[in-house]
């Protein structure tokens, strides 16, 4: 991990990556997608409607997943300074916000038919909503600041704050009544039919994917935009 | 420990000669609670069903409103960095700061919301409940919003940054709050949601100074 701390190492392995992330990413939703929204069962309750869950839980596990990595990138940069974990908690940012938006629209449009009604102010959907506006605090502090080295130490800090929202996301099914389902993994196993299960785990592949290539690409973009600022600095300095 | 007496001593004492955060604080809370009958309506029953919030929410904001000038004052003049370089610890220094702002803006807070709450028609049961969980969760408050203050200590437009930053972050604190009220009233054992937010405020006490330390010792 320390080694790629260079910024360069880390552009090559990601060029080794991208592809096979693309190809997989590419392949998941081909198959995933006709899979989880046509030709997977009804379900004997929710009959078609049940369909968005192929969207709403990759989504929000998507947007959990992606502030831990903004995290930990955070912790990263904090205690070694390392800038590619930096850049890649920056990177992690707008992205994460946009699947936990996805997995709050997408959660209310099944709600209404579901539940009667869009939105409820139970546990999970709040601490949801609260990781939607951290996640939205989080870039705009990044960029509030005139020296960048600044807006990033004081952007890390708040991501590790704010992650303590991670376990009161996970748990508080478990640990309040709540109208939003109970988690589908318990010590008897899991509680999916196994002909939803494979769709399911074929639309996370899908997302995950989509999140590797969009961070290498945001990492990268974020070096390059670097070499440039040096660039004219050297071109400036004479 | 003098270090830290000294230091709440101090802020408290400039606070006091200035005067402008407590007044602004608290006729920030009493205006905009006596704006809500206006804006709710005379029906009888609505305001009651409100009250514990609306207090809770104004004094949050109103909380919220001084947050600004835990640092900012004295890292305009420069006294920030005297204090950041002495041998006292940061968390130590923030801890007072907190404290201080704390007697300065939360104390009259706690003084003047059973006041408002008869403006607010909330029943004579409400008043223990509104002091006993306002002195719990204001000390909160000011410990997360000394984090929101010390991330924002350069930033542009930090006003309206601040808010985006702290209010996610109060969310927890507003909700067992305004529970422990509502709670009370409806006659049911409040005491576990009091509980709750005691242990809010032992968790952020440690760990809000050291966070909000962390943030001075980055931002400088």
């Amino acid at each position: 991990m320390h080694a790629l701390a260079n910024p360069n190492r880390f552009l090559k392995l990601a060029a080794v990556i991208q592809p096979w992330a693309i190809a997989v990413c590419v392949l998941c939703f081909a198959v995933g997608l006709p899979y989880a929204l046509v030709f997977s069962p009804e379900d004997y309750q929710q009959g078609n409607t049940v369909r968005i869950m192929y969207i709403h839980v990759p989504a929000a596990w998507m947007g959990l997943f992606s502030y831990g990595v903004m995290a930990a990138g955070s912790a990263a940069f904090l205690i070694w300074r390392h800038p590619v974990a930096n850049m890649v908690a920056r990177a992690s940012a707008p992205v994460g916000a946009m699947f936990t938006a996805l997995c709050l629209l997408t959660g209310m449009l099944w709600g209404q038919p579901m539940w009667g009604t869009p939105w409820v102010w139970d546990a999970r959907l709040t601490s949801m909503l609260v990781l939607f506006f951290l996640y939205l605090g989080y870039m705009a502090l990044g960029d509030a600041f005139e020296r960048q080295e600044q807006g990033d130490r004081a952007a890390a800090i708040l991501a590790l704050v704010g992650s303590i929202n991670l376990p009161i996301i996970k748990f508080s099914v478990d640990w309040w009544n709540t109208l939003h389902q109970p988690s589908i993994f318990s010590m008897a196993g899991i509680s999916v039919d196994s002909e939803m299960l494979a769709p399911l785990f074929l639309m996370v592949g899908a997302f995950q994917s989509y999140y590797v290539v969009v961070i290498l690409m945001r990492v990268r973009a974020q070096v390059l935009s670097a070499k440039v600022r040096a660039a004219r600095l050297m071109q400036a300095a004479g | 420990m003098s270090a830290f007496l000294a230091l709440v001593k101090r802020d408290v004492r400039l606070s006091v000669r200035q005067r402008a955060d407590t007044v602004m604080v608290a006729g920030f809370f009493a205006i905009t609670v006596i704006l809500f009958p206006f804006g709710v309506g005379p029906e009888p029953g609505v305001l009651e069903r409100i009250g514990a919030g609306v207090l809770w929410v104004t004094a949050l904001l109103a909380a919220l409103l001084s947050l600004d000038h835990i640092f900012a004052d004295d890292a305009q003049d420069g006294a920030l960095d005297l204090l950041l370089s002495s041998p006292m610890s940061a968390t130590a220094l923030v801890a007072a700061k907190v404290l201080a702002h704390w007697l300065t803006t939360g104390v009259p807070l706690i003084v003047l919301a059973p006041i408002l709450g008869v403006t607010l028609q909330m029943p004579s049961t409400s008043v223990m409940p509104v002091i006993i969980a306002l002195t719990l969760g204001t000390p909160t408050l000011s410990l997360i919003g000394a984090i929101g203050a010390a991330l924002t200590l350069g930033a542009r437009r930090r006003g309206v940054l601040l808010p985006i930053i702290v209010l996610p972050l109060y969310i927890p604190v507003l909700i067992f709050g305004v529970g422990a009220v509502d709670a009370a009233v409806m006659g049911f054992n409040a005491e576990r949601l009091y509980i709750v937010l005691a242990g809010l405020l032992l968790i952020a006490a440690p760990l809000c100074p050291w966070a909000a330390a962390a943030a001075l010792k980055a931002g400088r």
